[in-house]
């Protein structure tokens, strides 16, 4: 439970405070102090204990990875197996069934957004980390900004400026008057929900799931310390804390896939001409 | 601090470092990704599909191989077995031929023989005819001095009636049926 080591800090104090009370985690949760900062061609840097889970996940992941593949070998050995279960998941599930057999070209890409979404969320989980960097909305915004840049680019690769733009504003079949209504609507779909749903829903996922665990842990802290009738619900709200482990775990395992998949699908779209 | 940071921050505003942050780590996983590890997995798959394929591959040739040798083997059969009919055929035609043949030469030969038998039938009845020819002068001779007694002794007039009296039988034999004249004078067990 070290991931919430200064909100702990912080209950201790409020403890230590005489008539003070339980103080629920704050945002304070995804503002860690910075270790270190600077500035470079005027922009601030700031490195806090999220950015280097970010880079120990990130870091652990290529070198799982490259780990895998420095023999390959036509019956794969334990390490390679696994790799290449991940790859397969993603360059089958994903880039083959979702986008068809011109979406093979797309897999190392999808299989890298896959990859590290799920380095990154993992760290929500481990100890020590407990916090997932995409709970920071940083880094799901940068992701979703990457995807939404590919998906237009390979639409306009694939179908030519005009008709990428031509078809998603005016829907091939649907009555003119109806164009109205639903070409704002596309647009606004396609080029401002569709990066931001796939940032938002990432993000708040792992926000919401480093909130409830830290809720659980710090109640079950709280309630164990104050020595009252309520040490017997300390216990529940331990075992609540564990119990929502494993479904962060289902979560984060979830919101990997569900990012890859979609940008899967929005790939789909760019490479086939529209109906 | 929670505070301070909760009041100075807004969790869907990030500040513009950890973006780059971000961005850079992705960057290195992806660049990572794309060069190095998916293009070895392809090579993998590409490796192991191959590996099956060329297995799929020298089975059906060897099962291509295994037709063909049974294909050539029933030909090779049905030839032998038109082989053996046209010998059979050769074989009955010619014994047919060699029959006939047989046949042909065992007349001709019967035919030789029954002409030779005719021929030496015919020279030893001459024979017999013109051993008998002269028996039956002596004897007429003996028979008609019998008859007349020891007073007629005339070689010249004797053989001169004789030979007279022989031709006319021969004519009548001649003018008679041949064969049935013929028979009249041959003993049964000359012949």
């Amino acid at each position: 439970m070290t991931s919430s080591a200064h909100a702990l800090g912080d209950v201790l104090a409020v403890e230590s405070d005489p008539g003070g009370g339980f103080t629920p985690p704050g945002l304070g949760e995804f503002f860690p102090e910075a270790l270190t900062s600077f500035s470079l061609l005027g922009v601030e840097f700031e490195i806090t204990r999220i950015t280097l889970i970010a880079w120990v996940a990130t870091a652990a992941m290529i070198a799982l990875l490259v780990a895998a593949v420095r023999k390959p070998e036509i019956v794969p050995g334990k390490l390679q197996f696994i790799g290449e279960s991940g790859y397969s998941f993603v360059r089958d599930g994903i880039a083959r069934d979702v986008i068809g057999p011109k979406g093979l070209p797309f897999a190392p890409f999808l299989a890298s957004l896959f990859f590290f979404i799920l380095a990154n969320n993992l760290m929500a989980i481990i100890p020590f980390a407990q916090i997932s960097p995409m709970s920071k909305f940083a880094f799901p915004l940068v992701l979703a900004v990457i995807c939404w840049v590919v998906y237009i680019a390979v639409g306009i690769k694939n179908q030519g400026l005009w008709p990428y733009f031509r078809d998603i504003m005016f829907l091939p079949g649907v009555p003119k008057p109806m164009y109205i209504l639903i070409t704002p609507l596309e647009l606004l779909q396609n080029f401002i929900v569709r990066p931001f749903t796939l940032a938002i829903r990432l993000f708040a996922n792992m926000f919401a799931g480093h909130m409830l665990l830290v809720t659980f842990a710090l109640g079950a802290t709280y309630l164990l310390t104050v020595g009252n009738l309520s040490a017997v619900f300390g216990p529940v709200s331990a075992i609540m804390a564990i119990v929502m482990t494993f479904f962060e775990l289902l979560v984060i395992f979830l919101q990997a896939y569900v990012f890859t998949m979609l940008m899967g699908t929005y790939l789909n779209g760019s490479v086939e001409a529209a109906h | 601090m929670s505070i301070l940071a909760a009041e100075s921050t807004n969790p869907l505003i990030p500040p513009v470092g950890e973006i780059i942050i971000g961005l850079i780590a992705f960057a290195v996983l992806a660049f990572v990704v794309i060069k190095l590890v998916a293009p070895r997995f392809e090579q993998v798959f590409q490796a192991r599909r191959e590996a099956i394929e060329g297995g799929i591959e020298r089975a059906e040739a060897m099962q291509a191989e295994a037709k063909a040798a049974l294909e050539q083997y029933r030909a090779q059969l049905a030839e032998a077995r038109t082989e053996a009919a046209q010998i059979r055929d050769a074989a009955r035609a010619e014994g047919q031929q060699i029959i006939e043949e047989l046949r042909a030469q065992a007349q001709e030969e019967s035919a030789r023989i029954v002409a030779r038998g005719e021929e030496q039938l015919a020279s030893s009845r001459q024979q017999v005819i013109n051993e008998l020819r002269g028996q039956i002068g002596t004897l007429a001779v003996d028979l008609a001095g019998r008859l007349v007694g020891e007073s007629l002794a005339d070689d010249a007039r004797r053989s001169g009636t004789v030979d007279r009296f022989l031709d006319q039988l021969d004519g009548m034999s001649a003018a008679g049926d041949g064969r049935g004249g013929s028979s009249a004078y041959v003993p049964q067990d000359a012949r």
